[in-house]
């Protein structure tokens, strides 16, 4: 049986909601003008938060380093824009709660010029000089997690990282921005491939992009030179195809046991944003100050793809895109399937914010929640093979401990059973519920 | 942008879901079923539409009758109880007394469904209650069959209308089923008899093609679990194709195995009862074979000509531990630790 399910090349189960990306694929990245007001808070990526090395009334210059790393998962932040330190205190989070961050005036005469780093001798640099350069380039996953980038690169000994993934699918709905950046700047991303490939030692790069991007595939493809391990892997369309494990598994035919990371099977999986990132910190000495952001959703006026410095308002990037439709009832950072809700206008962009998507009555209307009629939709979408109906009856019946038993903790939170279910029930966040649950219940046993 | 800010909400993603909904695929089930209702009007006339409609008033009755009252409306918006008094209906015999039919209705939802906590708590198949109830109860008037086909559509058979608690009067034509008639005289019915209905025999079973036609309309809709019915019709098949080679006089071929009696009603439409059957794929193997391998042990050996309606009951009552016996295997492990 084996043999023969891994000669299939594409993950099982997942689902096929509507890509909804015509609104932007087409559409060129703009750059969006600089606005007044930036907040930077320290801790937008996952890990211990950074910590500021500036004060409030310094003045600073566009890609000034403004908080070092706290730990070793932490990561740098910059400055976005030529400015001057307001306040260092707490901000409304995109969640809504209060988080510590760096306020910045920008200065209204600024050139905002970036001041470059030297341009550094990337091939000169040893393992662990890459790995704390990353690390100082305040680099995440852009995907949208927001892992720090250089904690993937340090990988302990024994274990060889034999293949580079890079992950170009998109499969959010609404999402552009990966595909844009493919289309307008593969040799960018080229670069910062093989920096990576000859600092891991890896001998193969594969680039993953889902079939419904045609126009990527190709200008990838053709801006690979001859003799360079390179290869474009084109990716059938289904959710989550992005996930890093599908991923493997689409690519390369490897299940990554369960508990254990793409490394352990000799794979190192990044983001076309992150990976272009790289490319401009080592080739060109840009900091990650900007990234790009896919506008879209049903209540914006006009939709975009843009490079947003970090830190700009949601207001100020929305009201670039002819502000809010009536009607408007959610904004969504990040994907409609895995992103998280803003809270307010004035929360910032942040370095895993791939999207922001305006949503109206449609998506949002409440729905009827019927009881779970055990159709198992759910159960054949759950790309990690999950029980989904069964957790989330547990879950309601508060039997945390025993969802264990139904290797709770396997679920990446795809959403996938949530899409599925026809009775409308809320399956992934009576996951989360009993995740969060149990999780804190082992803090005092440590 | 007006100038002040909308309300946002804070909905947690994922904010896009499938268009299927649980009433939905209550209601595509109904419409499956149009077909068979409309052939059981065709043969038994209006008697046919009098026993669906008091089914169905019993059933709908109850809904309401047991539900919360802050929640009395929504329950019977999902269409559920219709549809458990339509099933039901389709496995009465066309000449039941109205009175037994409604409180068939009554029963499938109060003893199948309420007293177990309502929709998608129930172990057994809510229909199978209520039928299985009335064949306890009233075994004469159950296997009382009349003749398809009455000399005009108007025409109600007598023992539709006897009055509740008294003796019911056996038509003077009465007629078989072809399973009884194979049972008990060895008389085989033409198979396309079988497949277009002119037979005698409970409302539902008399086309089996128009059965066919809503189960692969419900497929293409992705509302039943294809591996019941095919795994419970193959089972059946193979079974008696192996008793038929061993002896053809004494068991009849596999296609009049599978078009005879309420299998493809059973098979399609209530062994795929979403709630009473295993969610696991391996486990709908499982059950459907079950279910195949005890339709033709009761058929064979048991005392009745028919044994679907118990076969299904019995395996709704293992599925629970079918469930628990064929969770999948996690990715990223193996079969063992998961």
């Amino acid at each position: 049986m084996k043999p023969l399910r891994l000669l299939r090349r594409n993950f099982e189960h997942g689902v096929h909601p509507a890509h909804h990306k015509e609104q932007t694929e087409d559409l060129a990245i703009q750059r969006v003008p600089f606005g007044k007001h930036y907040v930077m808070p320290l801790g937008q990526h996952i890990g211990v938060p950074a910590r500021a090395v500036v004060t409030e009334g310094q003045r600073l210059q566009r890609g000034q380093l403004i908080a070092e790393p706290g730990g070793f998962v932490s990561t740098a932040l910059h400055s976005p824009v030529t400015g001057t330190v307001t306040r260092i205190g707490d901000f409304r989070g995109v969640d809504g709660r209060f988080a510590p961050a760096i306020g910045i005036e920008a200065d209204p005469f600024a050139t905002q010029e970036v001041d470059p780093v030297p341009p550094m001798n990337w091939q000169a640099l040893a393992l662990d000089e890459f790995i704390s350069a990353v690390q100082q380039a305040g680099i995440v996953g852009m995907g949208g997690a927001a892992f720090p980038s250089h904690v993937k690169l340090s990988v302990p000994e024994g274990i060889t990282i034999e293949k580079l993934l890079i992950n170009g699918a998109e499969c959010e709905p609404f999402l552009t921005n990966d595909h844009r950046l493919m289309v307008e700047r593969p040799e960018a991303l080229l670069e910062g491939a093989e920096i990576m490939r000859r600092k891991l030692g890896a001998e193969e790069i594969v680039i993953g992009i889902e079939k419904n991007k045609p126009d990527a595939i190709e200008i990838v493809s053709r801006h690979i030179g001859d003799g360079q391990p390179v290869r474009v892997a084109p990716l059938d369309v289904k959710y989550p195809q992005g996930a890093e494990k599908m991923m493997i598994r689409s690519v390369f035919g490897v299940e990554v046991p369960a508990g254990q990371l793409p490394r352990d099977v000799g794979v190192n999986v990044n983001n076309v944003g992150t990976i272009v990132a790289v490319a401009d910190y080592f080739l060109r000495g840009l900091p990650l100050i900007e990234r790009v952001v896919t506008v879209a959703g049903p209540g914006v006026t006009y939709p975009a793809n843009l490079i947003v410095p970090l830190g700009t308002p949601v207001r100020d990037v929305l009201q670039f895109c002819g502000g809010l439709k009536p009607g408007t009832r959610e904004i969504i950072m990040g994907g409609p399937m895995m992103g998280r809700p803003v809270a307010s206008l004035d929360v910032p962009v942040l370095k895993g914010c791939s999207g922001l998507l305006v949503f109206t009555e449609e998506q949002t209307s409440r729905r009827t929640e019927y009881p779970c009629i055990r159709c198992g939709r759910c159960v054949e979408a759950c790309p990690y093979f999950l029980n989904p109906s069964r957790l989330a009856r547990l879950s309601k019946a508060r039997l945390y401990d025993e969802m264990k038993d139904y290797h709770v903790f396997d679920c990446v939170e795809c959403g996938c059973c949530t899409f599925a279910c026809p009775s409308n029930i809320p399956i992934v966040q009576l996951i989360r519920t009993a995740k969060d649950d149990l999780s804190h219940r082992k803090e005092p046993e440590e | 942008m007006s100038n002040k800010d909308p309300k946002l909400l804070l909905f947690h993603a994922p904010l896009l879901r499938q268009d299927m909904t649980t009433p939905k695929a209550m209601r595509d089930v109904i419409y499956a079923l149009l077909p068979a209702t409309g052939a059981a009007l065709w043969y038994f006339g209006i008697s046919a539409a009098l026993v669906i409609a008091v089914s169905i008033a019993g059933a709908v009755l109850a809904e309401w009758l047991f539900a919360p009252r802050a929640t009395r409306g929504a329950s019977l918006k999902d269409s559920t109880g219709i549809l458990t008094g339509l099933l039901l209906a389709l496995t009465l015999p066309p000449g039941l007394p109205l009175w037994m039919a409604f409180l068939g209705g009554f029963v499938s939802i109060a003893f199948g469904k309420v007293i177990w906590g309502g929709l998608g708590h129930n172990l057994f198949n809510p229909a199978l209650v209520g039928r299985a109830f009335l064949l306890a109860t009233f075994p004469i008037a159950m296997t009382t069959w009349v003749p398809a086909l009455p000399e005009s559509f108007f025409d109600v058979y007598p023992s539709n209308l006897a009055l509740p608690f008294m003796q019911v009067q056996v038509d003077a034509v009465s007629s078989a089923t072809p399973l009884g008639m194979f049972k008990f005289q060895q008389e085989v019915t033409p198979l396309f008899e079988l497949a277009f209905g002119k037979i005698g025999g409970s409302l539902g079973e008399t086309s089996g093609v128009l059965l066919l036609l809503g189960g692969i309309y419900l497929w293409l809709r992705r509302d039943l679990d294809w591996r019941i019915p095919v795994s419970i019709l193959l089972t059946v098949m193979i079974f008696s194709a192996c008793l038929n080679l061993f002896n053809a006089e004494r068991f009849p071929d596999p296609l009049f195995s599978v078009f005879s009696g309420g299998l493809l009603l059973g098979a399609i439409y209530m062994a795929t009862d979403p709630v009473s059957s295993p969610i696991t794929p391996k486990g709908a193997w499982i059950f459907g074979i079950g279910v195949g391998v005890l339709v033709m042990l009761i058929r064979v050996f048991g005392g009745l000509p028919e044994g679907v309606m118990y076969a299904i009951l019995l395996m709704n009552a293992a599925t629970p531990l079918i469930d628990r016996y064929t969770q999948p295997r996690v990715f990223g492990r193996d079969k063992e630790s998961s």
